[in-house]
């Protein structure tokens, strides 16, 4: 396979400043590898992640979106995770009946202890990805010129 | 009808309330409009029938600021949107007096025009001591017939029951109007493939113009500026030229008020394109039900939204892909 | 004059479609606008009045006008190419028609818009005589004559054909390129459209808009409609959505804007509304701050400073699309009828 030829998905990772964060610095530190397709973005918690946020990315060209952030129950600011999780479910349910792939946004709770977590989960996502193609429901046309 | 309207006189005489809020006759059979009437005199153009779909909880919120009570006209699903803002410190309740008026479903003139009905001069059986179901439509073009049901709002055949959740005092009786399943609509798109569901969203939201007719009469969108008109971020896109912007714009402005939206309908009935809009809310209603437990916004003024509140046990995002 | 039988005009259409663009009300999810002719497509022609004016042929909801590139720190602006390939709209009416001319007089005025006059100078307009005009009609009022809508061909249904008269050079040039499907008239076919033409006046006098009275809108009224109190009241149950401004055939105000692409900028330009708060923003602020000025301001446009700049021309065609979809049920009739009895009074 030329590498030319070879898919290469855009993923947006919004990571919790606290724990995924620091989940993605251990896994850099202990050098483990995720695929440079993952390009993050510290936010102050996953609350934080407005459902605008996803949508943008996905507009600008993402292919694939996923929030991190604490365990429930770990949050710094007690319960932020909590909301988040609720906002998500329902936000991934509504572009799932709109007839967006499922597969394409992801949560996923990584602790600062977590690098090896945190590598493991980009690789699947980004396989995923590969495996659904570029985002074309979801994307806005006047940015794919 | 009569009986609101002398109960608004005794109310304006004797000095409990300022104004009253109520529907003015239109011009035409069916398009009675939103309207204050301050005198006894005013009042002589005041309307109740079944063309009075329109919600008047949100006109409370500029009613609110205003000198002394205003007596509102609340329809039983009107008194949830008036509960929901309450709740969310939008309206003065103590600056309303609320009169729960009767309703036996409200009508939709678009529905009659989609059956071929134009040039109507004159609608018969619209109004509330009406007993007959069947309306008569007198057009230049001959006289028409159509049975009050088909003609009737899509909420009223979801009616969400003839109580009111908040009142000073009823007048009028009430009709339960349900004949359809709340969510059978949406059962039926979830069980569509991904294909199927993207094409029909598509074809929708194609349809829409922008005009944020749906946002501006929702009595959730309350916001004294929506994001969408915020010239400090990117999102005051005004453009159709491209799809997303739709999808952007409907999937963001159910997702703001899930949790708040009491299923008034009050989108779908005024979108000029005729989006079924109340699809994308009640899809959120129904995931909250199922997800977390059965709720309907606005039944009370106190309990917490869904979407501000959590359980440790809540379900995973996952699900959603689990589920199928 | 020719004629067609209506079993015909799909092979019409495709002819007209065949080298250019053809723009005709079609059914989309339930809704008849205007739209691109395609074989699939569910043409409705029998549908009085399209949600949205055919209004975006010439001047379309939102296009680009410019767009900016970055590459090796080079910037490149490409401007949007103009309209040049020829199309037909087929369909509209008489309101739609006149809307046009309210349009030509803004944009074909100096300095005038490129982008529109390219639309103009490639569009040719085939008008529909209404068959059976609505209670909310009231074209009569500003002097349209639904049964016979002057555009660059006139078509007229009947039962079972559909007769088309040429009116002007453009209106020559389609018939002739369509010589294959459309025979000839005859003398008993004009008298048909004749006696059509009468039916359909008839039934414009029966309109409950159709006697709507313009009186005290002439003439220098400026300030004493602008100062009326009756705004104060008429505005009530405004909800500040842009409906009747999205679905007129005559409001032409726009805004520009930038959109990032992430690689570029696209200037497009959209339709705007009065009603929205944001209309007419610049950077000391909005001039008109309370939903009573925009409200005042449409109605005002309309009927008073339109017809002072254009000689005494409106820019309402009484197409009533307003009256059809305004959420509260407002309307430019209902303004028109409150200052009348106001002058009663």
């Amino acid at each position: 396979m030329s590498v030319e030829n070879q898919f290469k998905p855009k993923i947006v990772a919004f990571c919790c400043n606290w724990c995924s964060y620091a989940g993605a610095d251990l896994a850099g530190s202990s050098r483990l590898t995720y695929p440079a397709d993952v390009k993050i973005i510290r936010v102050p918690c996953s609350c934080r992640v407005n459902p605008m946020f996803i949508l943008r990315a996905f507009e600008k060209g993402a292919d694939g979106v996923i929030i991190c952030g604490c365990h429930p129950g770990d949050c710094h600011y007690s319960t932020g995770n909590y909301y988040a999780r609720r906002r998500m479910t329902l936000l991934f349910s509504m572009l799932d009946y709109i007839g967006i792939e499922n597969g394409r946004t992801r949560v996923e709770w990584v602790s600062a202890a977590e690098g090896v977590k945190f590598s493991q989960t980009m690789n699947e996502f980004v396989d995923k990805i590969r495996s659904l193609g570029e985002n074309v429901r979801l994307g806005d046309l006047r940015c794919k010129k | 009808m009569q009986e609101i309207i002398s109960r608004a006189k005794e109310l304006l005489e004797n000095g409990t309330v300022a104004r009253v809020l109520g529907w003015k006759i239109g011009d035409l059979p069916y398009n009675p409009e939103p309207a204050y009437f301050e005198t006894a005199k005013d009042l002589e153009n005041f309307v109740y029938n079944g063309f009075c779909g329109a919600n008047l909880s949100k006109y409370m919120i500029e009613a609110s600021k205003l000198e002394g009570k205003t007596m509102i006209c609340l329809k039983p699903c009107d008194s949830y949107s008036f509960n929901q803002l309450i709740k969310e410190h939008r309206v003065d309740r103590d600056k309303a007096y609320i009169v729960g008026v009767g309703c036996k479903g409200k009508l939709d003139i678009e529905k009659i025009k989609k059956a071929g009905i134009k040039g109507i001069e004159s609608i018969s059986g619209i109004e509330m001591t009406d007993a007959a179901d069947t309306l008569e439509i007198k057009t230049i073009y001959g006289d028409k017939t159509m049975s009050y049901a088909d003609a009737m709002l899509e909420r009223c055949h979801v009616c969400k029951g003839k109580d009111h959740v908040i009142y000073d005092e009823l007048i009028g009786e009430s009709k339960d109007t349900k004949d359809a399943e709340r969510f059978a609509e949406i059962e039926k798109i979830e069980a569509m493939s991904p294909e199927e569901k993207f094409e029909f969203f598509k074809a929708e939201l194609s349809k829409c113009i922008r005009c944020n007719a749906c946002r501006n009469v929702c009595p959730a969108c309350s916001c004294r500026k929506c994001v969408f008109d915020s010239n400090k971020f990117d999102s005051a896109q005004k453009a159709n030229v491209d799809s997303f912007e739709e999808k952007m714009f409907h999937i963001i402005r159910a997702f703001h008020v899930a949790g708040r939206c009491t299923d008034c309908g009050e989108c779908s009935r005024v979108c000029p394109q005729g989006i079924p809009l109340h699809l994308f809310n009640r899809k959120f209603i129904k995931d909250i039900n199922e997800l977390y437990g059965e709720y309907q916004a606005g039944a009370d003024a106190e309990s917490k939204g869904p979407l501000t509140d959590f359980t440790f046990d809540d379900a995973e995002p996952s699900v959603v892909a689990e589920r199928g | 004059m020719k004629k067609i039988a209506k079993a015909n005009l799909s092979a019409l259409f495709r002819l007209i479609a065949e080298n250019r663009d053809l723009y005709l009300p079609v059914n989309v999810s339930g809704q008849v606008n205007f739209a691109a002719y395609t074989e699939d497509a569910k043409v409705d022609l029998d549908t009085l009045k399209t949600v949205k004016s055919p209004k975006d042929a010439f001047f379309p909801q939102s296009e680009n006008l410019y767009t900016v590139t970055k590459n090796d720190g080079k910037m490149k602006i490409e401007p949007e190419a103009l309209k040049d390939k020829d199309f037909v709209v087929f369909g509209m009416k008489g309101c739609d028609v006149k809307g046009i001319e309210v349009l030509d007089r803004v944009f074909l005025s100096e300095p005038v818009d490129s982008f529109y006059a390219a639309r103009r100078a490639h569009g040719t307009i085939v008008a529909l005589a209404c068959n059976e005009p609505e209670e909310s009609c009231f074209c009569k009022v500003f002097g349209v004559d639904c049964a016979e809508p002057t555009a660059d061909v006139t078509v007229w249904m009947a039962e079972d054909v559909m007769y088309w008269k040429a009116l002007t050079d453009k209106g020559e040039a389609l018939t002739k390129s369509l010589a294959e499907v459309l025979e000839d008239a005859d003398s008993s076919d004009e008298a048909a459209v004749e006696n059509k033409k009468a039916a359909i006046h008839k039934i414009v006098e029966k309109l409950p808009y159709s006697n709507l009275s313009l009186e005290g809108w002439n003439g220098d009224v400026l300030t004493e409609k602008f100062d009326s109190a009756l705004w104060e009241e008429l505005y009530k149950p405004c909800l500040a959505c842009g409906t009747c401004t999205f679905v007129c055939p005559t409001c032409q105000c726009y805004d520009i804007k930038d959109y990032n692409t992430g690689n570029g900028v696209q200037r497009y330009r959209c339709w705007d509304s009065c009603m929205y708060s944001d209309f007419t923003m610049m950077a000391h602020g909005n001039n008109r701050t309370s939903q009573m000025q925009r409200f005042r301001q449409r109605f005002m446009h309309k009927l008073v400073y339109f017809p002072a700049n254009n000689q005494g021309m409106y820019s309402c065609v009484g197409c009533g699309r307003c009256v059809d979809k305004c959420p509260s049920a407002l309307n430019i009739v209902k303004v028109i009828k409150a200052f009348s009895k106001e002058g009663e009074r």
